[in-house]
């Protein structure tokens, strides 16, 4: 199964993009949201860094609460949601920042892409006004300014004859162009941190290279933080440098990718790396593999392993208690964490 | 947008036609011999003999049409069997205080009904949607007649702020026009609020959960713009075409607010014309209430292209 993993093209561009100073810091974030049928914990004490110019993937199948994290970030969650936790952005608090401050960061240092590029743009309004808007809210530019950068931008995305696009409505570009309109319009103001959550799972296959591929230069030579969210294994091994694996809202393991695909230790994590298919086969072949059992919709997060019910390697100790997420120093290695109590690799590895 | 406005215009025009066609016949098949009805209280087989000759009867249908399409043309819809004025003279006065009206009545509906939705909207599951649902409740549920005759005994006979009735030119006397309008306006526009309000609010709630506003506000857009900006402009491709549907509705509406207020418009024109049975104003009233029908869709059409992009471009309302 570990021989069968494909080329992992992030390992490489770690240490080169690495300050060792993370833009975006997220310590313990919680999010719970109050609903008709009582409270659901949707993410449960979630950690991480990235570093300028660094991909961070996060992956886990549906309901794992990814998104749900990618919009606290920025405070876009509905009024329901409970946010407690950390996250500083440069050194920012956007827990718990006002409304005002927030939509002051959002679209300018702290950018978003989602999903659907076919309905995530405003179909009334031309792609190059929806570009202009955004730099015009932040920077202050005059329209004529803001127009010839919007031109500007379509170009850096690889739009051809971006003159003329620009006065275009989405409808009459393809999904994969929106998407480049959106990344056009998230990178406008040159943000710290772009936050993408699942930018190309919409996509049609050829498109999707394109677009990581775009998404992945860009932010080395920009030095934008990516946050990527998918649970496309092959786009993680395609572009991120480091993995975070979320199950039920926790973080359940996380490392640099190519160390991840070598030696998974959660059984969440080689259960998904079960799907993998050869190199060579990637993007819409490379989905999660179907685990048997379903994410729980937890109301309170149990002193336990969430994973346990679904577990091949589940003991009592699993059930009674939960496992925390351990570092695993490794020297001449980045940190690789995992919260589990009889870790997949621990025979062969120590 | 050419090739869409001309395709819009064709259709049209065909409907134009068969509308013709539809009130020539129509009022043809009016219970009575129309010689009868032009003869009063005259029953002699000769008058009638005459009458018939006289507005060509006896004609076959084909011809008569053919007459009665190449008048219409040259503005000419035959005179009122009552009053022996011509029915385009009787349209020139009476057509103006109902355009004028339903103009103003529209604007009230407008402002009121697409305001009153958009904070319905917003502050879903608050006191100001539980006001606004239920005025859009009382709005649709108020007949006009009781409204107006309302409005009369509060607002002009009991503290006289305004006229109970009668009509000025606009162009006699503005204000007083206006003054003698406001009423009638608010009464009429009061069932089509409700109904407009009803629609932006649900095409705004629509519109507040799609993906685009999700990223107005990821790109920092404060509410003001999300919503008064990004959500309206789509929601008014649906308001747009509730009001054209509705615009028939107000049509009826004016008649009877006309007859409380005593306006000298196109409704009390045609309810006379409907009880003395003079076959020449109906022709003319209805001939000109279906044009103004195909004039009012061809107009909602063209305001769709331009709110929304994908008509105007591709001409295939989505
Ligand atoms: N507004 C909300 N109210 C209540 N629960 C919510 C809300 N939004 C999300 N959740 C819950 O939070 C959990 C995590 O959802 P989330 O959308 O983050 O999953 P995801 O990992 O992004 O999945 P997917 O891959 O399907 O996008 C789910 O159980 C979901 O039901
Ligand atoms: S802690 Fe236990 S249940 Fe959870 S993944 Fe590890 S072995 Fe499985
Ligand atoms: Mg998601």
């Amino acid at each position: 199964m570990l021989g069968s993993q494909p080329q992992t093209g992030g390992g490489k561009n770690a240490a080169a993009a690495s300050t060792g100073r993370p833009v975006l810091s997220v310590r313990d974030l919680s999010v719970t949201f109050r609903t008709e049928e009582g409270s659901v914990s949707a993410v449960d004490s979630v950690s991480f860094d990235v570093e300028a110019g660094e991909v961070l993937a996060v992956v886990g199948e549906s309901g794992c609460g990814k998104s749900v994290t990618a919009m606290s970030l920025g405070g876009l969650l509905p009024r329901s949601a409970t946010v407690t936790g950390s996250v500083l952005l440069e050194g920012t608090e956007l827990v718990g920042a006002s409304d005002r401050q927030l939509r002051g960061i959002r679209g300018d240092d702290l950018a978003y892409i989602f999903q659907e590029p076919m309905t995530s743009l405003n179909p009334v309004f031309t792609v190059g006004r929806q570009i202009v808007e955004v730099l015009r809210l932040h920077q202050g530019v005059s329209a004529r300014a803001a127009k010839s950068r919007a031109v500007e931008l379509l170009t850096l995305v690889g739009i051809p004859s971006p003159a003329r696009r620009v006065d275009e409505y989405p409808h009459q570009l393809s999904g994969g162009m929106r998407q480049r309109v959106m990344i056009a319009m998230a990178l406008a103001c040159g943000p710290k941190v772009l936050i993408a959550d699942e930018p190309t799972t919409a996509l049609d296959v050829t498109v999707q290279a394109a677009i990581l591929d775009l998404l992945r230069d860009l932010g080395k030579r920009l030095g934008t933080a990516i946050v990527l969210i998918t649970h496309d294994l092959g786009v993680v091994a395609d572009i991120a440098d480091r993995v975070v694996v979320m199950y039920a809202g926790r973080i359940v393991e996380t490392a640099p990718t190519q160390e991840l695909f070598d030696a998974p230790q959660h059984h969440y994590t080689t259960g998904l790396l079960g799907a993998v298919p050869t190199a060579g086969r990637r993007a819409s072949d490379g989905r999660l593999q179907e685990i048997p059992g379903l994410v729980p919709v937890l109301t309170v997060q149990p002193d336990a392993c969430t994973f346990a019910e679904r577990c091949p390697a589940a003991s009592d100790r699993c059930r009674t208690s939960r496992p925390p997420l351990a570092p695993e120093e490794n020297p001449g290695r980045t940190v690789h964490r995992f919260a589990c109590w009889h870790p997949a690799g621990s025979e062969e590895d120590r | 947008m050419r090739s869409y406005l001309l395709s819009r215009l064709w259709q049209s025009a065909v409907t134009l036609v068969l509308a013709t066609i539809v009130v020539f016949l129509g009022v043809r098949a009016l219970p009575g011999d129309p010689a009868l009805a032009f003869a009063g209280e005259e029953r002699d087989p000769a008058s009638l003999a005459a009458i018939r000759a006289k507005y060509g009867f006896d004609d076959s249908l084909l011809l008569q049409y053919w007459r009665f399409v190449s008048k219409s043309l040259t503005g000419d819809l035959g005179r009122s069997t009552r009053t022996n004025i011509p029915v385009t003279d009787m349209l020139a006065s009476a057509l103006p205080v109902t355009i004028e009206l339903s103009a103003l009545a529209l604007g009230v509906a407008i402002v009121i009904g697409v305001g009153a939705g958009v904070v319905a909207a917003v502050r879903r599951g608050r006191p100001a949607e539980w006001a606004a649902n239920a005025l859009a409740l009382l709005g649709l549920s108020i007949p006009n007649f009781w409204l107006g005759l309302m409005a009369i005994l509060y607002l002009s006979v009991a503290t006289g702020l305004f006229p109970a009735s009668g009509f000025v030119s606009f162009f006699e006397d503005p204000i007083s026009n206006l003054h003698h309008l406001v009423l009638p306006a608010v009464v009429l526009g009061t069932g089509l609020a409700a109904v407009v309000m009803r629609q932006t609010r649900s095409s705004m709630l629509e519109a507040l959960g799609a993906d685009y506003i999700r990223t107005a506000r990821a790109k920092g857009l404060g509410p003001q713009t999300v919503i008064g900006v990004h959500a309206l402009r789509n929601s008014l491709v649906v308001v747009v075409t509730i009001l054209g549907l509705q615009l028939g509705g107000l049509i009826s509406g004016a008649v009877v607010t006309e007859r409380i207020f005593g306006l000298p418009g196109f409704g009390k024109m045609t309810l006379d014309a409907v009880f003395q049975r003079d076959y020449p104003v109906i022709q003319g009233v209805v001939l000109v209430t279906a044009t103004a029908y195909i004039v009012i869709n061809f107009l909602v059409d063209l305001t769709y292209s331009l709110i929304d992009p994908r008509i105007r471009l591709a001409g295939v309302p989505s």
